[in-house]
């Protein structure tokens, strides 16, 4: 099995690493890397699990191969809290209750913040649409779009100077 | 209902943000594919292509020759340890791995072990076996008759397919009371074979010390207790023994009944860690998930419902065949072979019921597990709330009329119903009068009245389901004779913080938060200080596990008859502390005071020191307490839902526009978690009634076997849920509480069945099976509306002329 050389640069954090060709993305993450928090929960792109940000676009990488991403800035879940604070994504699902057993979570937060980035103050049908590629079971997504909505407002506030 | 403690101890009625949530908002999650232990193998399994064949031969020279693969488990190789056969939860049996013939496609054939999960994969796609193809049996009424081919050979008097004939109430009596009623209702209603689909697979790390013979496996199982018992019972003769075991159920990432049967590939796994010393790593891909665990429901029912002329209902009967595949694997932990489908009376006085169940085996994988639901509870709800609605068009009452006319009233509770059932506490008419203001009901069928005269298609559907969930007080309810009950252990620390462990196992419900508002609504230790730990045989006391929504009827009043024992003691160490008698003694959230000097007083941290640090001459060291809670009853919760969808006539497609949900579970102890059940619920109800079905074609092909078929709602389709409460308490449980995550799936299916025939019904529609899926629909507009549905054409592709050369 052939192998490759690839350079990726997860969470900040530079990586180098010999892959075979086939190893998929999220294989890579999960299992060389050892960040568990991007899950699997189907094997033809449908349930979402896996979301990670490529260069800032929302991607499946169950369904990309590790090479595909040489040379790419991957953010995954574990990326998106800083020095202890949680991303306002992040506290708009535990504030809204927008989680139950927490395997889709990751994903959902991962195209959630894609879509803030693009479009920072979404419709409730907007944030349906942009999470329909996630599959959650246990919420009935009520919650996740109140959750959105949240980190929408959050995000929306001009940032404290205190201290500065 | 004002909680009693303030938000600082965060008891019952608060909505206290999830403790759980921090770790999985992080990433920090620990589910049991996020393991990887020291020389860990992979393992994979070969999987039948055939419903039904012999297997003449396996050849695993190839795979064995595939880098990376280090073993090939067949079932030749289990049946030297006697391991090939294993028993259900139903004490039916059940392969482990077949040494003859398999019995369903997609089922385990062999398995290959690995170093890593890719090499793994290789090994199966080389392993060959031939296969003999035997006549398949898909059709459970086909099963049952006389000439069918006999599935189960290895059950040696078996002479045809019939796993149980079962029934209850009156027969005679039902039907001379159908005779004489002056009107009677007869449709078919098949509630189809549907997948739980939790987005995490099942699986698991067999990890065997061979130098202690301890056996860790750390898998999703919603009952690690009554795995590890099972385990013992099977493995036993190779020198497995029960205190030698331990079970984990790390974080699940979803359950929902399918985490509860115990499937082969844990087996094999379990077996191979035990032969070769390793862990073995074993993780379902998600079409062996849809395809090969456990599927729910597949009830082909006949329902008859009698009533007066004035609506009064008279008599129910109901005849069901159900399918449940090769084996009768049905986690259903009741005496009654059809669980508790007697409850098919449902919200309603009935002077008569009779209802029976056959149920079949079939060339497909083993079904008859819950899909978030009690057993067999879901299918009868759909049947006597689609019966009232078929009614209700034949005698031309309202809906909404006809079930106020039927409830059973307030004040008849608790009620013994027909079928033997004893309601705890309801109080329907409020629930859906509640439901009926919401929605505005009057409003919306003057606005039905005029859409239709417009061609408009809008329908209203109204459920008013009776659940019931806490399985279950033990003259009733067992696994494999192992009793029903559930346990909780407290312990308070010296600084009064409390560590509780359960013998539940939560996959979503929030049990870390819920029952840490059980411990500081009984003591006054802010739930904050509680640590909730569940799911590690080693350490939890033995339970039964978190399904049925029986965590909360059980393990929550556990957790309270701990709480109190642990009270009482306090009681007397206060007593010791302030110098007075227990009987001058009152307590208070958090702390004794004496009577008539409040002043005087002891907090539950004080008490909890001085356990450790003081306690009274002739009483024991320490404050802890253990319950094994053993329910008196089940609980009852119910609801009223009213939905409201608009159809479009051009593609048959159903838009639920609005759901209102009122729903009863007695005395609340965490309101956002409580209405996150509702919603799960309602999606999990909407699903099978309007996407969901796995369908077998007649070789015993799946036909719904990846998310690319077997469809599952998205934001796009779920509604924007409304959810409101009545609260009528148990009178039985310690709490007042009754269980609720499931109350949601149970009740919304026929809500928006009901909705669907209703605006269709003035086209002479009376019932659709679910799921109601637009093809359905617009099929039956085609049928009723010859002529008005413009007729389907095909396109028409010109043949393109095939280029020179490309032959």
């Amino acid at each position: 099995m052939a192998t490759h050389e690839i350079t990726v640069t997860v969470n900040g954090t530079p990586h180098r690493a010999e892959v075979e060709s086939r190893l998929l993305l999220v294989h890579f993450i999960r299992d060389e890397l050892r960040l568990t928090g991007t899950h699997i929960g189907c094997d033809t792109t449908h349930c979402g699990a896996c979301t990670v940000l490529l260069d800032g676009e929302p991607v499946k990488s169950c369904t990309l191969l590790a090479v595909q991403a040489d040379g790419g800035s991957i953010t995954t879940v574990e990326g998106l809290a800083r020095d202890g604070t949680l991303h306002p994504i992040q506290e708009g699902f535990w504030q809204e209750h927008g989680l139950q057993c927490g395997y889709c979570t990751p994903g959902m937060m991962m195209t959630s913040h894609a879509l803030l980035q693009r479009n920072p103050q979404p419709s409730e049908e907007e944030i349906r649409r942009a999470i329909s590629g996630n599959l959650c079971r246990c919420t009935g997504y009520v919650n996740i779009v109140k959750a959105v909505q949240y980190a929408a407002e959050k995000m929306a506030q001009p940032v404290t100077t205190q201290g500065l | 209902m004002a909680p009693k403690t303030s938000a600082d101890v965060c008891g019952m009625g608060h909505s206290m943000k999830r403790k759980e949530d921090p770790r999985f908002l992080q990433g920090q999650g620990r589910y049991v594919d996020d393991l990887q232990l020291p020389g860990m193998l992979y393992m994979d399994i070969v999987r039948s292509p055939l419903a039904h064949a012999r297997i003449t031969a396996i050849n695993t020279e190839a795979a064995l020759k595939v880098p990376g693969v280090l073993a090939v488990i067949t079932g030749k190789t289990l049946e030297q340890f006697n391991l090939h056969w294993m028993p259900t939860l139903m004490s039916d049996t059940q392969m482990v791995l077949p040494t003859d013939k398999v019995m369903y496609q997609a089922q385990e054939v062999a398995a290959v072990i690995a170093t890593s999960r890719y090499a793994a994969a290789d090994g199966v796609e080389a392993v060959d076996v031939d296969y003999d193809p035997l006549p398949v049996v898909v059709n459970p009424f086909m099963a049952l008759e006389e000439d069918a081919p006999v599935l189960r050979t290895d059950k040696k008097d078996r002479k045809d397919n019939r796993i149980f004939h079962w029934e209850v109430g009156d027969r005679e009596g039902t039907a001379t009371l159908l005779a004489q009623s002056d009107v009677v209702v007869k449709q078919r209603i098949y509630i189809p074979r549907i997948h739980v689909a939790s987005i995490e697979t099942c699986g698991c790390v067999a990890d065997f010390d061979k130098v202690q013979g301890k056996l860790t496996v750390y898998m999703t199982t919603q009952a690690p207790h009554a795995v590890r018992t099972v385990v013992a019972l099977v493995a036993g003769h190779v020198g497995l023994s029960e205190e030698k075991i331990r079970i984990i159920s790390p974080d699940i990432g979803g359950g929902f009944g399918g985490k509860v049967p115990v499937y082969p590939g844990y087996v094999i796994a379990i077996a191979a860690s035990v032969v070769t010393g390793k862990p073995i790593k074993w993780m379902e891909d998600r079409m062996e998930n849809l395809q090969a665990d456990s599927f729910a429901r597949d009830y082909h029912i006949s329902a008859e419902l009698g009533a007066r002329r004035d609506g009064t209902m008279t008599a129910l009967r109901i005849k069901t065949v159900a399918d449940h595949g090769y084996t009768d694997a049905a986690c259903n932990p009741s005496k009654f072979p059809a669980g508790l489908f007697s409850i098919c009376t449902g919200s309603y006085r009935m002077q008569k019921a009779f209802a029976e169940v056959d149920a079949a085996y079939t060339n497909k994988p083993p079904g008859g597990i819950a899909y978030r639901c009690s057993f067999r509870v879901t299918e009868a709800v759909h049947a006597i709330e689609r019966m009232t609605d078929v009614l209700a068009l034949e005698l031309g009452m309202d809906p909404a009329e006809l079930r106020l006319k039927n409830f059973i009233p307030a004040e008849k509770f608790p009620y013994k119903s027909i079928l033997g059932w004893e309601y705890d506490s309801g109080d329907y008419a409020s629930a859906l009068q509640k439901a009926m203001e919401l929605i505005d009901y009057k409003a919306l069928r003057k606005e039905q009245a005029e859409k239709r005269a417009r061609g408009e298609l809008m329908g209203i559907g109204i459920s008013s389901f009776t659940e019931v969930v806490g399985a279950g007080p033990s003259k009733d309810f067992d696994i494999l004779g192992l009793k029903m009950f559930d346990s909780a252990e407290i312990r308070i620390h010296p600084t009064g913080k409390a560590t509780a462990r359960f013998g539940t196992k939560s996959q979503g419900q929030g049990h870390e938060t819920t029952y840490a508002q059980i411990v500081a609504e009984e003591l006054g230790i802010p739930a904050a200080h509680v640590q909730v730990e569940e799911g590690d045989t080693d350490t939890a006391p033995y339970g039964l596990g978190t399904y049925a929504s029986r965590s909360t009827p059980t393990a929550g009043a556990a957790a309270t008859m701990a709480a109190r024992k642990i009270r009482d003691k306090a009681k007397k160490i206060a007593a010791h502390l302030l110098e007075v008698s227990e009987d001058d003694l009152e307590w208070e959230v958090g702390k004794f005071f004496v009577k008539g000097a409040p002043q005087k007083a002891k907090t539950i941290q004080e008490i909890a020191f001085a356990a450790y640090t003081n306690h009274p001459q002739g009483l024991e060291a320490g404050l802890e307490a253990v319950h094994y809670y053993d329910p008196p009853n089940l609980t009852f919760p119910f609801g009223s839902y009213i939905c409201v969808v608009d159809i479009d006539r051009e593609t048959g497609e159903v838009k639920i526009r609005r759901f209102v949900a009122v729903d009863d579970c007695g005395n609340v102890i965490n309101p956002m978690v409580v209405e996150g059940q509702i919603h799960g619920g309602l999606t999990q109800g909407m699903a099978p009634a309007l996407m969901e079905e796995i369908q077998y074609d007649a070789s015993g092909n799946i036909r719904g076997g990846s998310f690319i078929d077997y469809l599952v709602p998205t934001a796009v389709e779920t509604p924007r849920w409304e959810t409101a409460r009545t609260v009528t308490p148990s009178p039985h449980h310690p709490l007042g509480a009754k269980g609720v995550g499931e109350s949601a799936t149970v009740g919304a299916p026929p809500a928006i069945a009901n909705a669907v025939v209703d605006a269709l019904a003035h086209l002479g529609v009376r019932h659709i099976d679910i799921p109601i899926t637009p093809e359905k629909v617009w099929n039956l507009l085609k049928e009723k509306e010859a002529g008005v549905v413009p007729e389907f054409r095909e396109r028409r592709r010109r043949p393109r002329p095939v280029p020179v050369g490309s032959l």
